[in-house]
């Protein structure tokens, strides 16, 4: 099958200024070099922990971000080349749910306003009654009621915000949505919710999702394919299956090994030393070297890069497991 | 014998027009070096018991009903200069977010010591040498280095531990974590939930930990009780209560969620949300969402009595 989105060394950095002139004291690499593709319904996770780049990723996509090298491309169409124009009516076929369902609503709009918004953006002239059944028709698809469409954001819980975050994201029947943590601000009876909405809305919308999240179990269960990041490196591409079975990297296998299991017979956590090391001006070689228990000399001075696994994902490691 | 022993714990907002009860007969005790979970979503009232326990509810204008027993002493009568040297020396509490409970102008190290040099006739000098020596436990690279800087100078996990220092410094018996890694990451999380261990076992301390993370539950803990709208619905050994769950509540709960290799479509969201403490239902509060629902839940709140398995539930099924 054709690759639907395809993302191809995509990097950004940012300038550290400070002192009193504020010159360039040093850079943030904050994507470095990423490269992957997503087929037409496919569920892909990115997982990695805070500070490893997954959210300034999803905003490079859609260009919320500009990046400093590399490409993206939607359905064959070069994003980074379109005019802001162009880039504007693309952007009807990928759509965002934050973090935060919080503070994306405007507080003094009722969600039948919020949920009208995308409509004018886009310039569809609507009757009142078809606008009103067209939302209507939203509220449903995400299991609200249409009295939901006459409440403000502060009447409702925060699983009935997502919902509506949601709801606004496919008003305009996008084809690809990237979900930026979208149950992390959730507990967990409601995030079981989202996820079962979104799982649902999937099959039914023929939808390719980018699922943004640092709990590796849940996307474990969600997607099919998993992207692991650190420090704004891919350093693993595998298939949700061989996450248990067969990771690669040390990385995976540490995020996997660090998963609080809810049997408590499960054998003890191995605790992984360390935390991420800041992003400021990193050190040549492998940017897990620091924390990694198989590190060796040309761990810390190579950059190793993804090369092909037997299972079909790809590793960056010059000493992989297995 | 139990060191910590809180019995029908009840808490009451009172305004003019209304009188809110978060919190409803709240009972469990803790063992010395006991680690007991207090789980449950947002809204269930576990922060709210730890803030209890510690005196702390009164300030915010609630007022606290039952008892908590301290060695055999009532922590609710005892005089608020009583309270603060219990607070200073016996029990210590370690907030959820690190980033906000630290001073940003003083620094780490003062930070430390401030709490024993308030409560113990002791030097700097000896209290410095202690901080260190809890700091090095800890496993805090370069305690002398980091002792002398400033909150904003540390990573999360470090700032946490700085927070756990300040905890142990005096020697507390007890430990209260409200959810102490929420704000880490999973590996930093790792390592924390370790130390907490660690020191438990050390030490002898008893920890009750507040979460919502059944996994750090499962993982850590004792004993664990079960929080739903105001009320401990189930409480007893981890180990049965995770094999064999009889509340429903707790049932859907460990249902909801997600761990790895977990098979498809076989994550089971419970329906609806917790019930606002200014509404909670009559009769049993998860009645409104709960599978096994009769009329006798509508009317009414089952008790806590002991099930098969030994542990206490509160649902109408097993009595």
């Amino acid at each position: 099958m054709d690759n639907f989105l395809n993302v191809s060394n995509l990097s950004v950095s940012f300038d550290v200024r400070g002192g009193l002139l504020l010159r360039k004291i040093g850079t943030i690499q904050a994507v470095n070099n990423v490269s992957f593709s997503l087929r037409k319904g496919e569920t892909v996770g990115v997982v990695g922990e805070s500070g490893c780049g997954k959210s300034t990723l999803a905003r490079l996509i859609l260009r919320l971000i500009e990046p400093s090298a590399g490409s993206v491309s939607l359905n064959g169409l070069d994003i980074l080349s379109l005019s802001k124009k162009e880039l504007r009516k693309q952007r009807r076929h990928m759509q965002m749910v934050f973090q935060d369902p919080f503070s994306v609503m405007d507080p003094r709009y009722t969600v039948y306003r919020s949920l009208s918004e995308p409509f004018k953006i886009r310039n569809i002239k609507h009757s009142k009654e078809e606008r009103l059944a067209k939302i209507n028709e939203l509220l449903e698809m995400v299991d609200l009621s249409p009295i939901h469409g006459h409440s403000y954001p502060h009447q409702l819980s925060g699983g009935q915000k997502q919902r509506v975050d949601i709801a606004r994201a496919l008003a305009l029947s996008p084809e690809i949505l990237i979900l930026d943590e979208p149950t992390a601000a959730l507990d967990v009876s409601v995030q079981a919710q989202i996820i079962d909405l979104l799982g649902e809305l999937r099959d039914r919308m023929d939808l390719t999702y980018l699922f943004i999240s640092h709990d590796l179990a849940l996307v474990n269960y969600f997607c099919d394919r998993i992207i692991v990041m650190y420090l704004g490196n891919i350093v693993e591409i595998l298939s949700a299956e061989s996450v248990n079975t067969k990771p690669y990297h040390p990385y995976t296998k540490a995020l996997t090994d660090n998963v609080f299991s809810t049997d408590p017979n499960s054998k003890p956590i191995h605790v992984l030393e360390g935390e991420v090391p800041s992003p400021f001006n990193l050190p040549s070689g492998c940017v897990f070297a620091s924390r990694c228990n198989k590190v060796q000399g040309l761990c810390r001075e190579v950059a190793p890069v993804l090369e092909a696994t037997a299972e079909g994902g790809e590793v960056a490691c010059h000493y992989p497991i297995n | 014998m139990a060191i910590l022993k809180v019995l029908d714990l009840s808490v009451e907002f009172r305004s003019k027009e209304k009188v809110v009860s978060p919190i409803n007969g709240v009972s469990f005790e803790i063992e010395a070096g006991e680690v007991l979970g207090v789980v449950g979503e947002t809204g269930s009232g576990k922060s709210l018991t730890a803030q209890s326990i510690m005196g702390l509810t009164p300030l915010i204008g609630g007022n606290v009903f039952g008892s908590v027993l301290f060695e055999g002493k009532d922590l609710l009568t005892l005089s608020d200069s009583e309270m603060q040297t219990v607070r200073g020396i016996e029990i210590s509490y370690i907030p959820q977010n690190p980033m906000t409970s630290l001073d940003p102008v003083f620094r780490v190290g003062d930070q430390i010591i401030e709490g024993i040099r308030k409560h113990k006739k002791i030097s700097v000098k000896e209290a410095k040498k202690l901080a260190l020596d809890i700091m090095e436990q800890l496993r805090i690279p370069s305690p002398a280095q980091v002792y002398m800087q400033y909150p904003h100078q540390l990573s999360g996990g470090l700032k946490q531990r700085i927070v756990i220092a300040i905890g142990l410094i005096t020697n507390p018996k007890i430990l209260i974590a409200d959810e102490p890694t929420t704000a880490l990451d999973v590996t930093v999380q790792a390592q924390i939930m370790r130390l907490f261990k660690e020191q438990t076992i050390e030490r002898g301390i008893s920890l009750l930990l507040i979460t919502h993370d059944l996994g750090v539950v499962a993982q850590v803990c004792d004993k664990v009780a079960v929080m739903y709208a105001g009320n401990v619905v189930e409480y007893g050994e981890i180990k049965i209560i995770f094999e064999s769950p009889k509340h429903p509540y707790t049932q859907a709960l460990i249902g909801c969620i997600p761990y790895m290799g977990m098979k498809k479509g076989s994550l089971s969201a419970i329906a609806g949300s917790v019930p606002n403490a200014n509404k909670y239902p009559e009769g049993c509060r998860f009645h409104t969402r709960c599978p096994h629902v009769t009329e006798q839940c509508k009317a009414v709140a089952p008790a806590m009595s002991k099930v098969s398995n030994g542990s206490l539930a509160a649902c109408h099924l097993y009595e």
